[in-house]
């Protein structure tokens, strides 16, 4: 190979890990909305969003496959999910509000591993995948870069759900009212807005949108499995901190950095730190750093 | 005994050790930590290979916990940086790095752990019994500790670092000593762990683990010693004693950690003085 080749084929392999960084970051950033918008209302670390996010990818695979159509799954996602997750709230967190913030979290987590284990004894511990005729992997070729067509899908959705938030809270009175919430709850309420309704249309468009991504994941992987949610879970964790807690704006350029973090972290120290390993290490050297997140006021 | 009771006694012992120093940081400093195994298992991969070098016993577990201690006071330096949920979610941060980092090492065994840890010449009993010692050796430190100053000036900062500054308390300094005292006890946990298995993995110290212990904490009710012991011995029987439905264990488990956190949302001490208040009450 000549130089100019080694050159070009080494260029090709960064652009490559940015793509896949990209993607994973758009991921996570669907993902880590809801749990961005739940902390900025409520002040509680929802990890059972784990929960909701792996419920919306079952739910797109199981009926994509009854219906031979991935978007009636996902239709049937997007309604089924925020129903869960204001349920979630009715039930579990309105009455534990008024105790430290470790109990309504560890309550969470009870509900993961209950769910979890609900998804292992219902369709079983390999997981489900999409039939054959349903699914059919795309890949495209972009300028010598390999692109896969979910790849595409989910940079598209994240871009237009993002653009749809942004304009939904600073374009209609629902989403003003929402913000308003969210920073002054009292003078919102003063103003008639109802913080109850808040609370649950929090609750829905943050579980809706983790459907969208775990359906994506879903199609990404040809792949549902009990634990799909584990560990975007805690990452997602990450990701909000790192974004300053419920923050839309740096909880999206948390989840970039982060992606792209790892995806270029692998290559450098994968050989001392795992994958998980190297995004946590990005989160403590950057809180230490800036420990109000990136565009987070100090809360605490 | 059988061999079988003698290991669910010795997995007590531990899980109270574990869980009442986790009750020192998160209760009575009131510096959430949901990274504790990272500690425990420092200490563990600490005695492990001290055992294996040094062949004493006590050096192992006197490795073990200041390896535990150590550690603890580097994240306690984090603790003086970022506050309550940022904080929570650093420690998160650390038991993924500590494990990320042991399955990439191949001094340390990687993800095979490390297998054939010398035994401490006591026997399974032996073993049980010093597991026990230092458990109550920590269970009696805590309530010491929870009557001292310490205590007052740890549960002064856990509840308004800004008022405790007003008595003249250095938060700072606490918050340390918190972290350093409860983390050498998980480290010296984490000992106990490699004698008792003689064999370690990275996945005996995952988050998991560290959810685990801080659910105990708080079903024990948070910052009470006896409680936080109850609940450790609850949480740590529970899935023997729901083995006969084996296949669901994992939902009856998660579904009944729901329920008591709903139900009791103060945890067992609450539960305890409420029951003993409406008592009293003619």
């Amino acid at each position: 190979m000549s130089s100019a080749q080694l050159l070009r084929s080494e260029a090709v392999y960064y652009v490559d890990l940015a793509v896949t960084g990209i993607t994973f970051g758009c991921m996570y950033a669907m993902m880590a909305v809801g749990l961005a918008l739940v902390y900025g209302l409520l002040r509680i670390l929802h990890i059972a969003h784990a929960a909701v996010f792996a419920l919306g990818a079952y739910v797109t695979v199981l009926v994509a496959n009854a219906t031979g159509s991935v978007a009636l799954g996902f239709v049937a996602a997007i309604l089924v999910t925020p129903l869960f997750g204001m349920t979630i709230y009715r039930l579990l967190y309105e009455p534990l509000l008024k105790y430290r913030p470790d109990v309504p979290m560890i309550a969470s987590v009870g509900l993961l591993v209950l769910m979890q284990d609900a998804f292992r004894i219902g369709f079983g511990e390999q997981g489900v995948t999409f039939h054959r005729d349903v699914y059919d992997l795309m890949t495209v070729d972009l300028l010598g870069v390999t692109v896969n067509a979910v790849q595409i899908a989910i940079v598209i959705a994240a871009a237009v759900i993002f653009l749809g938030l942004h304009l939904f809270t600073t374009r209609t009175r629902i989403g003003v009212a929402w913000r308003a919430t969210v920073s002054r709850p009292k003078i919102a309420a003063s103003f008639g807005v109802d913080p109850i309704q808040v609370r649950y249309l929090n609750f829905a468009l943050g579980s809706a949108l983790a459907a969208i991504a775990g359906g994506l994941v879903a199609l990404l992987n040809n792949l549902v499995d009990p634990s799909i949610g584990y560990v975007v879970s805690y990452k997602a964790l990450a990701i909000i901190v790192l974004g300053g807690l419920g923050s839309v704006r740096g909880t999206l350029i948390a989840s970039l950095v982060l992606g792209l973090v790892e995806a270029y972290g692998t290559i450098f120290i994968g050989q001392w730190l795992d994958r998980d390993a190297i995004a946590f290490l990005a989160l403590i050297a950057l809180l230490m750093v800036r420990p109000q997140g990136f565009t987070g006021v100090r809360t605490a | 005994m059988s061999a079988y009771e003698i290991s669910v006694i010795s997995v007590i012992g531990i899980n109270v050790i574990l869980a009442v120093s986790l009750n020192m940081i998160s209760g009575f400093c009131g510096q959430i930590s949901l990274g504790h195994g990272a500690f425990y298992g420092a200490g563990a991969y600490a005695a492990a290979l001290a055992m294996i070098g040094a062949g004493s016993v006590p050096l192992a577990l006197l490795a073990a916990a200041i390896v535990g201690s150590v550690l603890g006071i580097v994240v306690g330096f984090t603790s003086l940086r970022v506050r309550s949920d940022f904080l929570a979610v650093t420690t998160i941060g650390v038991n993924f790095l500590f494990t990320g980092f042991v399955r990439k090492q191949h001094w340390l065994g990687g993800e095979m752990g490390i297998s054939g840890i010398p035994g401490s010449g006591l026997g399974a009993n032996g073993n049980m019994l010093m597991i026990l010692l230092f458990a109550a050796v920590t269970v009696a430190l805590s309530l010491y500790v929870n009557h001292s100053w310490m205590g007052f000036a740890f549960r002064a900062v856990g509840e308004d670092e800004d008022a405790a500054a007003t008595l003249g308390i250095n938060s700072a300094a606490y918050k340390l000593a918190a972290f350093a005292i409860g983390t050498a006890l998980a480290g010296l946990a984490g000992g106990l762990y490699a004698f008792f298995t003689q064999f370690i993995t990275p996945d005996a110290f995952d988050f998991i683990l560290s959810v685990m212990l801080m659910a105990m904490v708080v079903i024990g009710g948070i910052g009470s010693t006896w409680g936080v012991v109850t609940a450790a011995i609850g949480v740590t029987l529970l899935p023997e004693a729901i083995r006969f439905v084996s296949n669901y264990r994992l939902l009856v488990f998660g579904g009944l950690l729901l329920l008591v956190i709903r139900l009791a949302p103060g945890g067992i001490a609450a539960l305890i003085r409420s029951v003993a208040g409406s008592a009293r009450e003619p």
